[in-house]
């Protein structure tokens, strides 16, 4: 499906998510209306238990909302059967996990071609295609290294070019500097602004404030609801 | 993601993990190489009682005499009665009254001492008639069988069997020499040749240890006893398989009008055949076999119980892996079929090992305990296809677990 850019990615409308723990219920979101237009780099920023996670696992089509809608790339995918969600992550959305989560037994390339494969791309185009994800994060050199044998953030590195390598509509990234030093942290922002140049559009998890900034537009968000959205034009 | 790519992503499971899957494979392949060793023990132990009691000729029944009733009034067991003669036999061997029977032996025996310069063997002396060889279906390894003028003329002539011929005679020609037949001295004629049944089990005597002498000489001059003309039994072989019947009934109404017998209840005689002999023999293996196949296929399913429970541990230990993949766009049915394909490698790696170690233990294993074990190759690919459905089916609760783990939930985990 082919998208103008002035079109919405995301489009969340009063989504609420309710957890039934026994007998006593939690609401983690509380009714949560944003839009997000392709090309947007936008940080969600939130101190933990304000709902962020929820709202990231909403957003990547991992869980459902309680009421409310969520439509990705014009397509509603709030009553959406299991399978059909991971059809929709494996070609909508890339993602990017603090915990890097990347296979051990596989090497580079082979993490990398994982959402290929599930897409039934060929195998031949499937190494072609890895190959040239990780020559764009600057790993041309460690294709065949396993993830042991890699540094912190060359393992990011390894899982920012998986969630490229599908050209994904939106790639979602849940504290991708959260177990990174600081010198690989900003090298791994670095890599989203260039994702974000090249005109992808991001969305940034995190609950540091300096990491927010890095973005075009904060989100705030606490108790499960959103407090503040402001674009940070000067950072532009 | 096609069969292949699961098939690649499965067995790349099975190779990460390499000590945990030899252990479950071990279950397995102990099981399937009990199975096919026990059947094989089973089965080599029936062809072998087969062969020993096809050795003794095919389509053949056997004339026992009735039991014998003493004055006391205390009957003795079949065979007891000297009920049958020569007469029955010569009757018998009649083809206008008895068409469908081929040829008739009439035996006597007795256990006598043989001696031939130093040595002395004790062995099973069979007085009987030329027909013996055809009807038991043997040939001669050296010289001539007994032949009708022998018997006519209560010639003092033996054929030995192969074993008694080499107690008696380690070297040298035994034909035309000198044995002793309880004092009698005899003129050995001819070598039976060997039957090739393995010697002496419960079922049968040893068919190559026995001393043939004709019917006649045996009467007067080694069993003597009142009456001359009695035999322990009478051996009849039928025309063909199909005629066994026939044949049988034959004989029956013929010795039964022979003895004045109003009815086969009252029969002085018993007619039994081989085959009730080998059904008896195989049925005793049969239920061997079955036992301890049985005791096989219990440690076959805890084979299988093993591949299960590694595999809930493989799930969820690997709940992060699954997690991910979920995420990365993996459907449930593509993790189910992930799990349960590697169950079912592990189940086939552990049937085809189980299987080469069956076959090597059947082919060496003879050698130590002396029982011959046969391979055969439909239980073979009957066990490998066993141990492929013992790796589904103790899969597919593991693999529908992985395949249902909320993908949140499995990424959470630490």
């Amino acid at each position: 499906m082919t998208i103008d850019t002035t079109d919405p990615v995301i489009e969340l409308g009063g989504v609420t998510k309710v957890y039934n723990t026994g007998t006593i219920s939690v609401a983690a979101l509380r009714g949560v209306s944003l839009s997000i237009r392709a090309g947007e780099y936008v940080a969600i920023i939130g101190p933990s238990g304000s709902g962020k996670s929820t709202l990231m696992h909403i957003l990547g089509c991992l869980d459902t909302p309680t009421t409310g809608n969520y439509k990705l790339a014009g397509e509603n995918v709030s009553a959406m059967s299991e399978a059909a969600l991971a059809l929709v992550r494996n070609r909508r959305i890339g993602f990017v996990f603090q915990q890097f989560n990347l296979l051990a037994s596989m090497t580079a390339w082979q993490n990398v071609e994982l959402p290929l494969a599930y897409a039934g791309v060929p195998r031949s185009e499937r190494k072609e295609r890895a190959m040239a994800a990780l020559a764009k994060v600057g790993l041309a050199g460690r294709v065949q290294h396993r993830p042991g044998e890699l540094s912190g953030g060359q393992q990011q590195r390894v899982a920012v070019a998986r969630a490229l390598v599908t050209e994904p509509d939106l790639i979602l990234a849940d504290e991708p500097t959260g177990n990174l030093d600081s010198a690989s942290a900003s090298d791994v922002l670095g890599l989203m602004d260039e994702l974000h140049e090249a005109g992808r559009t991001l969305v940034l998890i995190t609950h540091d404030a300096e990491v927010a900034s890095a973005s075009g537009r904060v989100v705030a968000i606490r108790d499960g609801l959103l407090t503040d959205d402001r674009f940070l034009e000067s950072v532009r | 993601m096609s069969w292949l790519e699961t098939l690649r992503t499965g067995l790349n499971g099975v190779r990460t993990h390499r000590l945990r899957s030899f252990l479950t494979v071990l279950g397995i392949l102990i099981g399937i190489a009990a199975v096919i060793l026990t059947v094989g023990l089973g089965e080599g132990a029936q062809a072998q009682v087969t062969s020993e009691i096809t050795s003794l000729g095919t389509n053949i029944l056997t004339v026992s005499p009735g039991s014998s009733t003493s004055s006391t009034g205390i009957r003795g067991g079949f065979g007891t009665a000297s009920t049958l003669t020569t007469a029955d036999a010569a009757a018998l061997s009649s083809h206008t009254v008895a068409p469908d029977i081929k040829a008739v032996a009439a035996t006597t025996s007795s256990s006598e001492t043989l001696i031939a310069g130093t040595s002395n063997w004790t062995t099973t002396v069979v007085g009987t008639t030329p027909s013996w060889l055809t009807v038991r279906g043997r040939t001669l390894a050296q010289g001539r069988f007994l032949d009708n003028q022998d018997v006519t003329d209560h010639e003092a002539v033996t054929v030995l069997g192969s074993d008694t011929a080499s107690e008696l005679f380690s070297r040298g020609d035994p034909v035309g020499q000198t044995v002793d037949i309880d004092g009698v001295p005899m003129t050995v004629v001819g070598v039976l040749a060997s039957t090739g049944a393995s010697s002496s089990s419960s079922t049968t005597a040893n068919q190559d240890d026995q001393a043939l002498v004709p019917m006649t000489t045996a009467a007067e001059r080694i069993f003597g006893g009142t009456t001359r003309d009695s035999v322990s039994s009478i051996i009849i072989q039928a025309k063909s398989a199909d005629d066994l019947t026939a044949a049988y009934q034959e004989a029956n109404q013929l010795l039964l009008a022979l003895h004045h017998d109003t009815s086969s209840t009252d029969a002085d005689f018993t007619i039994t055949s081989e085959q009730s002999l080998l059904s008896t023999a195989t049925s005793v293996d049969k239920t061997l076999t079955i036992l301890l196949g049985g005791v096989a296929g219990i440690s076959l399913l805890v084979g299988g119980i093993g591949v299960m429970n590694i595999m809930l541990v493989s799930v969820t230990e690997r709940i992060r892996e699954i997690g991910l993949r979920k995420a990365l766009g993996a459907t449930p049915s593509l993790i189910r079929r992930q799990f349960l394909v590697e169950a079912s490698v592990l189940g086939l790696i552990g049937g085809a090992l189980g299987a080469l170690l069956g076959i090597l233990g059947a082919i060496f294993l003879p050698g130590v305990v002396g029982d011959p074990i046969s391979i055969s190759p439909p239980a073979t690919g009957l066990a490998l296809v066993v141990a492929l459905a013992i790796g589904i089916a103790f899969g597919v609760y593991p693999a529908s677990r992985a395949a249902h783990l909320a993908p949140i939930d499995a990424l959470r985990s630490e």
